[in-house]
């Protein structure tokens, strides 16, 4: 099966609806309820009151020409361009690729779906279990790993998830692997300690291998809503995010948050979680993605369930 | 939680204080501050219509516009219809009479389900209830190993199933190994799935039947956005839920979630997660949060805290002490631990009227907490109650023990003997309470 089919069933369901919103204004220029109805499906899509009014207000001033529906996509799509970060030296040694986020947002399963997209890529991937919080996530992160057919590093929970870090990225370098994927705790981003605790996997990262984390993906459930922006900065505050990794893309939530997140952080979405089998995990397509955000049936946001 | 959202309503109040009269431009003003607030709280869209709708009607009746306190006519009535919105002051939730009694938690991944069911078999256990845990997630792995661990650490029995089954079997199993055991409440953790997933959401539906469940909790994170209210409404056609529980509320989620599921699912609000804590679960409460949210403070809850944590007997003990100022440095570690167990310093403050509008970082206290609790354990027994025979000797060892600076065991001591001194004028002067706790406040640095 076609892995895009698989997110489109997601929204086909809603198809059609904002272009029937703003059917009737085909061939005249937009009146006031057209733009009422673009505000609910920005709105009902987590894009949040600012972002959404500023799109609005870029709409009302390029003065009425051509498909709206056609220019708000463009000016989306505007929004989740990111200028790619120049890229830093080329690693060395394995890259180390830090997991990160609030808990329940998906981290292990993240860990485990990209263990086996890299493995199946022909590169040799350790899976550092540096949750030592929550009760059996290490079991998880193990179970994940075989199922990716890749090495797990681990100590007992309870140890000091840093000691777990520099323990995988040794033995990545010892075993020649080529990346290092580390699971860590979830943890609200509000929380001071735990958040200077990252910080700490982060710098024990860089001083055990050079430039390492290359990568922090900041893992983001595509429910959240505009605690996201809260939770983005928190994480890049302390662990200094490179890009986004949005989850359960597969329901009826459409991630509109992370359009705020990338005005701000200016970091791009890397991949996008749509199902629950290893293979549900995609690299991010902005074109898809805006389809996704924008074709919802707009006159009643809540979508058929209501 | 909910600090940004009062805020944000304690600014559009105080702008409306300025103004003498209530009038339709001043209204429209503050309702549009307010949409704006209640979106950015990801408040569903449909239910932020109908309640500035709602707000505006009742502000535009006769009586407000002539009051000549615009903003707390204002404040009253967004209150009102706020408490409305989150369930009106309906009854507190009692645990259903039935024994045994099955209750399902329900929701979709990483809500929470798992942590919660421990939290709340904890919960009911202490009401008087014997739970037994059922694990029945068998689709995310080790699930069943965490639900397991956690169980054991709260001394809560658990039965988990030997492998997937299906719901009939899984609900007779479950009432079986309770009657064995001899426990008249199944607490059923279930997998985490999409409400979106027919196959799934029929289980659930399967579930619900075969146990004849007496609660169908939906476990929903407060971080959720707009698509809360479809998430919550698939839920509840499939299964006829009987509450919610809202996790992850010690974040600083402004719990618009909340708002939206109970208005528009029609499902009150049972139980809210407030840490990570086994402890950290407690009953919801539409007008304490209301008041919360719009900065009123929520006195009840930090009283009912201070209650569960001192007992009686205890509170008494130690105001004794204080009024005959014996109070040692082993009293005061004894505060401090129970402090620690009321919450967060955030919480804590949080929770009183009038903080959402101090300035942020005042509140940052945890941190030194633990600090001057390290210091106090590095001290022997006798040092703790006999602070005078620290020598600088005695210091420095301390400050080794607990990886502080020697500065930092002074400071500690100098603001105890500025406590004693406090204490000392307290007992002559009863009114000075406030004062003088303001003033430990502020030599907190």
């Amino acid at each position: 099966m076609n892995p895009f089919s698989r997110l489109f069933r997601g929204l086909q369901r809603t198809r059609q609806g904002l272009r029937r919103g703003l059917g009737r204004l085909a061939g005249g220029s937009p009146g006031a309820g057209d733009f009422e109805v673009l505000e609910e499906s920005l709105l009902a899509a987590d894009v949040g009151p600012r972002l959404t009014e500023e799109i609005l207000c870029a709409l009302r001033e390029e003065g009425g020409k051509g498909d709206l529906l056609e220019r708000l996509r463009s000016e989306i799509h505007r929004r989740l361009e990111v200028a790619e970060p120049a890229k830093m030296v080329e690693p060395t040694g394995p890259e180390v690729i830090l997991l990160v986020g609030v808990n329940g947002s998906g981290k292990t399963t993240t860990a485990g779906k990209l263990a086996r997209r890299f493995s199946e890529g022909g590169r040799k991937v350790i899976l550092a279990a540096a949750d030592t919080f929550r009760a059996a996530a290490i079991e998880q992160a193990e179970a994940w790993a075989e199922r990716a057919g890749c090495q797990v590093v681990r100590q007992a929970t309870g140890s000091d998830p840093a000691a777990v870090v520099h323990d995988a990225l040794e033995a990545a370098r010892a075993r020649g692997a080529d990346v290092v994927l580390v699971d860590t705790a979830g943890r609200l981003h509000t929380r001071q300690p735990l958040m200077e605790e990252l910080t700490k996997i982060h710098r024990v990262a860089g001083r055990a291998i050079e430039g390492a984390p290359h990568q922090v993906l900041l893992v983001l459930d595509a429910s959240t809503g505009q605690n996201g922006l809260h939770q983005a900065r928190g994480f890049l505050r302390a662990a200094g995010v490179t890009g986004v990794i949005l989850t359960k893309l597969d329901g009826t939530a459409r991630g509109g948050v992370v359009l705020p997140i990338i005005a701000e952080l200016q970091v791009p979405i890397r991949y996008v979680g749509v199902g629950e089998s290893v293979e549900d995990l995609l690299p991010f397509d902005a074109r898809l993605f805006v389809s996704g955000l924008l074709e919802e049936d707009a006159s009643s946001p809540a979508g058929a369930a209501l | 939680m909910f600090d940004s959202l009062s805020q944000r309503l304690q600014d559009i109040f105080r702008r409306l204080r300025g103004d003498a009269y209530l009038t339709e431009k001043n209204l429209k003003e503050g309702l549009r501050d307010i949409r704006l607030a209640l979106l950015e709280a990801d408040v569903h869209v449909d239910v932020v219509r109908r309640f500035i709708e709602q707000v505006r009607e009742e502000a535009l009746g006769a009586k407000v516009l002539e009051s000549l306190k615009p903003a707390q006519q204002l404040v009253g009535v967004v209150h009102r219809q706020m408490v409305n919105l989150l369930g009106g002051e309906e009854d507190a939730w009692k645990i259903p009479a039935v024994s045994p009694a099955t209750f399902l938690l329900v929701g979709l991944q990483g809500a929470g389900k798992t942590t919660t069911a421990n939290k709340l078999a904890r919960w009911l256990k202490r009401s008087g209830r014997h739970p037994m845990l059922v694990a029945a997630d068998w689709r995310r792995p080790a699930a069943a190993e965490q639900l397991k661990l956690l169980s054991e650490q709260s001394g809560i029995p658990l039965w988990a199933p030997p492998g997937p089954m299906d719901m009939e079997s899984l609900a007779r199993r479950s009432r079986e190994e309770a009657r064995r055991a001899g426990l008249d409440l199944i607490l059923i953790d279930t997998a985490g799935r999409l409400h979106v997933n027919t196959e799934l959401m029929e289980e659930l539906t399967a579930l619900r039947d075969a146990s004849s469940a007496a609660e169908v909790f939906l476990v929903a994170d407060s971080m959720t956005g707009q698509d809360a209210v479809r998430s919550a409404s698939e839920f509840h056609q499939r299964v006829d839920l009987t509450g919610v529980i809202l996790t992850k509320l010690d974040g600083d989620a402004r719990g618009g979630a909340a708002l939206s599921m109970r208005a528009t699912v029609g499902v009150p609000i049972r139980f809210v997660g407030t840490g990570e804590q086994p402890e950290a679960l407690e009953l919801f409460h539409p007008d304490r949060l209301a008041s919360r949210i719009l900065g009123m403070g929520d006195v009840v809850t930090l009283v009912e805290r201070a209650q569960e944590v001192y007992e009686t007997g205890e509170a008494e003990k130690t105001a004794a002490r204080l009024r005959k100022q014996e109070f040692t440095l082993d009293d005061l570690r004894e505060q401090l631990r129970r402090l620690k167990r009321m919450g967060s310093m955030d919480q804590i403050l949080g929770m009183l009227p009038g903080v959402a509008s101090l300035p942020a970082g005042l509140a940052a206290g945890d941190g030194q907490l633990v600090a001057v609790e390290s210091i106090l354990d590095s001290m022997t027994v006798e040092e703790r109650a006999r602070p005078q025979v620290l020598n600088g000797s005695r210091r420095k060892r301390i400050a080794r023990g607990s990886g502080r600076s020697v500065s930092e065991v002074n400071r500690l001591l100098r603001q105890y003997s500025e406590m004693k001194r406090m204490l000392k004028t307290l007992s002559r002067r009863p009114g000075a309470t406030a004062r003088a706790m303001f003033g430990l406040q502020k030599g907190r640095r």
